[in-house]
């Protein structure tokens, strides 16, 4: 699965950890966070992630 | 002015040009009570560079500086090391002024900048790990990002086994002095803190992860140069140490209790609750919303273990200074906390629930429901606030 980094930050979303903070368990891809999840380091939305 | 502004030899090439904010006292929010400092530096590289520049009401005060040294329109080079404003309100026009050959900043820096001011030439992207050639000597650069904002980078002088670090390791604290041996360790250890927690804290892992990085990269500092406050010559070591510990959030034996109150009810529970909290062992601060500021507060949360916030219910609400201090700490994400909330209400009584909803979204960890009392406590409301400290102290104790 991708990994997807944060534009804003450098912060990279990998699927394999998920992201426990934001209550997203291992394992999820990125396209099926929900549109509500943001970036656990600075807060900015899905849409400033590209693909690693 | 002009002539009695001085640069301040700070090592072999490089010179402190900055500006001394005596009398600020609200840095967005933040109470500077010992006021801060604007730190710019020149590097007397064969191409002169500027590192940072100021606040713009200050521009004056550092172009005096750097002119102290040499003319200010023989500057070649300008790196933005952070496009807070702090540090580039007196950029457009300094360029302007000197019309250097090239300026740089971070790709990011590049982005945010002009989002801030329009600038008639190239401002030039310097990359994580690129170096800027000043010459007889090179400045490396590292993207530290959120430290403090997406577009922060140190850069290194080699040379002088120097880092400008701009806010990182800095504080607001406005002395006649530059260097760190030459002020008292415990107002440098306190305001060093205080800025951390007001400044740095919600990016407590990227500090970690920065250590960890410069760590590695296997250099010499004997210099740390941030934008506020002294520069470190003397204990470097000491302020990294501080940044892992902090950064770790690992928590203490000491308690925070804050609170608001209207006629004395909510004090009175505070009050019967910290004696819980001490006949446990806890160190407690207790702190009212009417004597302290938000940024004492995270201060104080800094090294605590426990965060008991208490306040009366008016008109249905938390009281506003109770939103005002926990809107600030959510932002600042505290970690690692336990906590319980309380407070007295006369008849309806959401003050509790809504002050759980707030260390709920802070992740402090609740052992038991909050604790509301009608009206004014009588004395076993009182032990129920005292046996509450104790259960906190205890839960608390298990872990430290
Ligand atoms: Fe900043
Ligand atoms: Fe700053
Ligand atoms: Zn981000």
């Amino acid at each position: 699965m991708e990994c997807y980094v944060c534009e804003v930050c450098g912060y990279v979303y990998d699927p394999a950890e998920g992201d426990s903070e934001g209550g997203i368990a291992s394992g999820t891809p990125f396209s099926d966070l929900p549109e509500s999840w943001v970036c656990p380091v600075c807060g900015a939305d899905k849409s400033q992630f590209s693909p690693e | 002015m002009k002539d009695v502004m001085r640069a301040v030899k700070v090592s072999d090439h490089v010179y402190w040009v900055g500006a001394v904010d005596w009398n600020i006292r609200d840095f967005h929010g933040y109470t500077t009570k010992r006021g801060s400092t604007y730190n710019a530096y020149l590097v007397l590289a064969e191409k002169p560079t500027l590192i940072d520049t100021v606040k713009s009401p200050f521009r004056e005060e550092m172009l005096a500086r750097v002119g102290s040294v040499m003319d200010p329109r023989d500057i070649s080079v300008i790196v933005s090391n952070h496009t807070e404003m702090d540090h580039t309100g007196a950029l457009p026009e300094v360029i302007r002024y000197i019309d250097p050959d090239r300026v740089y900043a971070s790709p990011t820096g590049v982005k945010a900048l002009s989002e801030h001011f329009s600038f008639d030439r190239e401002i030039i992207a310097v990359k994580d790990g690129e170096s800027i050639g000043l010459g007889n000597m090179d400045l490396a650069c590292w993207e530290t990002r959120m430290l403090h904002w997406p577009d922060s980078m140190f850069s290194y002088l080699a040379k002088d086994k120097l880092l400008f670090s701009q806010d990182a390791f800095g504080m607001h604290l406005a002395t006649s002095a530059r260097f760190d041996d030459e002020i008292e360790p415990a107002i440098l250890d306190y305001e060093a803190a205080t800025y951390y927690a007001n400044i740095l804290l919600p990016y407590s892992p990227q500090v970690l992860k920065l250590l960890d990085r410069v760590g590695g990269l296997g250099v010499e500092f004997r210099i740390v140069a941030p934008d506020h406050g002294p520069v470190w010559r003397k204990d470097i070591g000491g302020i990294i140490d501080s940044y892992g510990r902090w950064a770790a959030q690992e928590p203490t034996k000491k308690a925070v209790v804050v609170y608001a109150t209207m006629w004395h009810s909510t004090e009175s529970m505070a009050r019967a609750l910290s004696e819980g909290l001490i006949d446990k062992g806890i160190t407690v601060k207790l702190m009212s919303m009417e004597a302290v500021h938000r940024s004492d507060v995270a201060y104080e949360v800094l090294d605590a273990g426990i965060l008991a916030v208490g306040s009366p219910t008016l008109n249905n609400n938390i009281f506003p200074s109770m939103a005002d201090v926990l809107t600030y700490l959510k932002g600042l994400r505290p970690r690692n906390l336990v906590g319980a909330a309380f407070g007295s209400y006369g008849w309806s009584g959401e003050s509790v629930k809504q002050l759980e909803t707030y260390l709920a979204d802070m992740k402090v960890e609740l052992p038991c429901e909050g604790l509301r009392i009608k009206h004014v406590p009588d004395s076993s409301s009182l032990k129920q606030c005292y046996d509450l400290g104790g259960l906190l102290a205890d839960r608390l104790l298990e872990r430290v």
